[in-house]
């Protein structure tokens, strides 16, 4: 018999024991950690009814902030995925000295506490700080306006896409570029109509992890962002002044709004990466 | 035969840059790595030392500061195992057998990197907080979760939750079955294949995992940032000190505590580069 399940079908009847065990411990766990906690929230938030949670959900103050987290996660990741397709061809296509160095460089903001990046941006950008004060010059202020979120959302930002577009570049067949080299095509031509389509699917997923890291993002955000009622006060922030007031039915209606976009970018982030698989690459 | 080789290799030429767009997209590249990323970890230095040597090292001269480093040593020695554990088992259900909701569980084991910090931590106040669920019950049992130790380990957690499973699941996936399969028939029993077969298979992939999540432990901000209470001395972790020690104008120390946690990120960067060329794998996102 057992001869003939492991000959036969490897994967659905499998001979390997412990499947109850570990699939109702991880259940468990699931559940405790993740799950409870999160129901929580979706059920107190539906204590509020309706009309009162709207009424908390989307005040002109809260309505500002979703705005503001929006539009700049939307800007940092528009600028970020167009860097970071120009990294990771570069590190994918190009050697040169001090590659490797820099390759190790682009996970910096995922290994760097948030909290880090955040005072270390509003140093740099503050007017008497190295990039602030020439900028200054200019008369262009970056920290403490939402500028400043923008340019902590594209550190945070920026290795979602070069580790999402690089191995897609590296799987890249080079025949076909140079089969359209020989029919006459430019490179820039080949770049439009050959290269960008192949890899669109995986710019789109790292635009919309680094969208959807900058929506909820909090620390790396607010030492830079002057954090101004109605000018630069994102959401996240929002619900922790909520909290301090006490104002538990505010905290908790804008937290749901702001749980509800981060899922409905999860279920955009997996329907691309399925788009991804099915292209082959 | 000259011909076609020689047509090859203008096709090939064809299908490069010229060299000054080669050399323009390198150094636009290396610019914007060291404009949106270097820079910001040669400030944390740079204005640590501001001061010279000895007000950096002054700034640890503080009990504060050796609380909030104990405190962030001790929630990671709690949550990074407790995740470890448990993402080898979930990854053990996942990745060796076929069942209904498979696909959902992976979702939903994923799910914490789709939740805005702020929001989890906010949903642990809302289970264990004074007018939470538990509320009632822990103060009449004087139990103290929010403002104190288990809701920062709680909340660092949820956060560091996924790490490990998302590493182990695909590489387990990949190596299937049979190996664990013959060992079986061969006599042995499920926590010997377990410790002799499968774990040697996945010891990088399962480092890799432990490490990016310990790395997110003790960096972790605005989950524990809501559950803390910021008492001194009691509840602040590295990063919530920074930042109190930020907002009271207390530059020099914030960057130098600063400048901990950032040599913690650099080492956690080597190693890792360390194990992705032993392993070969890198499915780092996130």
């Amino acid at each position: 018999m057992s001869v003939q399940s492991i000959a036969g079908s490897l994967r659905k009847e499998t001979v390997l024991p412990g499947f109850g065990l570990t699939l109702g411990l991880t259940l468990t766990y699931l559940s405790l950690i993740v799950l409870m906690p999160l129901a929580a929230l979706i059920f107190t938030a539906s204590g509020l009814g309706w009309q009162g949670f709207i009424d908390a959900a989307f005040t002109p103050r809260a309505m500002a902030a979703y705005r503001l987290s929006f539009g700049t996660a939307l800007i940092a990741a528009a600028i970020v995925a167009v860097v970071g397709v120009i990294v990771a061809w570069v590190l994918v296509r190009y050697s040169f000295p001090g590659k490797r160095f820099l390759d190790a460089m682009v996970d910096l903001p995922f290994a760097l506490p948030t909290a880090v990046a955040g005072i270390a941006l509003a140093a740099i950008y503050a007017e008497n700080g190295w990039l602030g004060a020439p900028l200054a010059e200019m008369g262009l202020k970056i920290a403490f306006t939402p500028m400043g979120i923008i340019v902590a959302l594209m550190f945070e930002g920026l290795p979602f896409v070069v580790r999402t577009v690089e191995p897609v570049l590296q799987d890249l067949d080079k025949e076909v570029e140079e089969a359209a080299a020989s029919l006459g095509a430019g490179r820039f031509q080949t770049f439009l109509r050959v290269i960008l389509p192949a890899i669109l699917p995986a710019v789109l997923t790292g635009f919309a992890l680094a969208f959807a890291r900058g929506l909820g993002e909090y620390g790396s955000v607010i030492f830079i962002a002057g954090n101004l009622p109605m000018v630069s006060e994102i959401a996240p922030l929002l619900i922790i002044i909520k909290l301090e007031q006490f104002d538990y039915a505010g905290a908790t209606a804008i937290a749901t709004v702001v749980l509800v976009a981060g899922f409905l970018m999860l279920f955009v982030i997996n329907w691309l990466q399925r788009w991804n698989k099915r292209l082959g690459v | 035969m000259a011909a076609p080789a020689a047509a090859d290799a203008k096709n090939r030429l064809a299908a490069q840059e010229p060299l000054w767009l080669r050399l323009l997209l390198t150094a636009l590249a290396i610019g914007f790595l060291i404009l949106i990323v270097a820079l910001p970890l040669a400030a944390v230095f740079g204005e640590a030392f501001r001061q010279g040597v000895g007000a950096y090292f002054a700034s640890f001269d503080d009990v504060d500061v050796l609380s909030a480093i104990e405190l962030t040593l001790l929630v990671a020695a709690i949550a990074v195992p407790v995740n470890t554990i448990f993402g080898v088992i979930g990854s053990w259900a996942i990745a060796k057998f076929e069942f209904v909701g498979k696909s959902l569980l992976v979702t939903l084991i994923d799910l914490p990197f789709s939740v805005s910090p702020v929001v989890a931590g906010l949903v642990y106040v809302l289970v264990f907080g004074v007018h939470g669920w538990f509320g009632p019950w822990l103060v009449a049992n004087d139990i103290q979760i929010i403002f104190a130790v288990p809701g920062l380990v709680l909340a660092t957690m949820f956060v560091t939750f996924p790490f490990v499973a998302r590493e182990l699941i695909p590489l387990m996936e990949e190596q299937g079955n049979e190996e664990e399969e013959a060992a079986i028939s061969l006599g042995a029993s499920g926590w010997q294949t377990f410790w002799r077969v499968t774990l040697p298979n996945i010891k990088w992939g399962l480092l890799y995992g432990v490490l990016l999540c310990n790395a997110r432990a003790m960096g972790e901000f605005g989950a524990v940032s809501v559950v803390s209470g910021h008492i001194r001395g009691e509840t602040n972790t590295m990063p919530l000190y920074v930042e109190i020690l930020y907002n009271e104008y207390n530059f020099v120390a914030a960057f130098a505590v600063a400048s901990l946690l950032a040599m913690l990120a650099l080492v956690t960067l080597v190693l890792k580069k360390i194990i992705e060329w032993r392993f070969g794998g890198s499915s780092a996102i996130g």
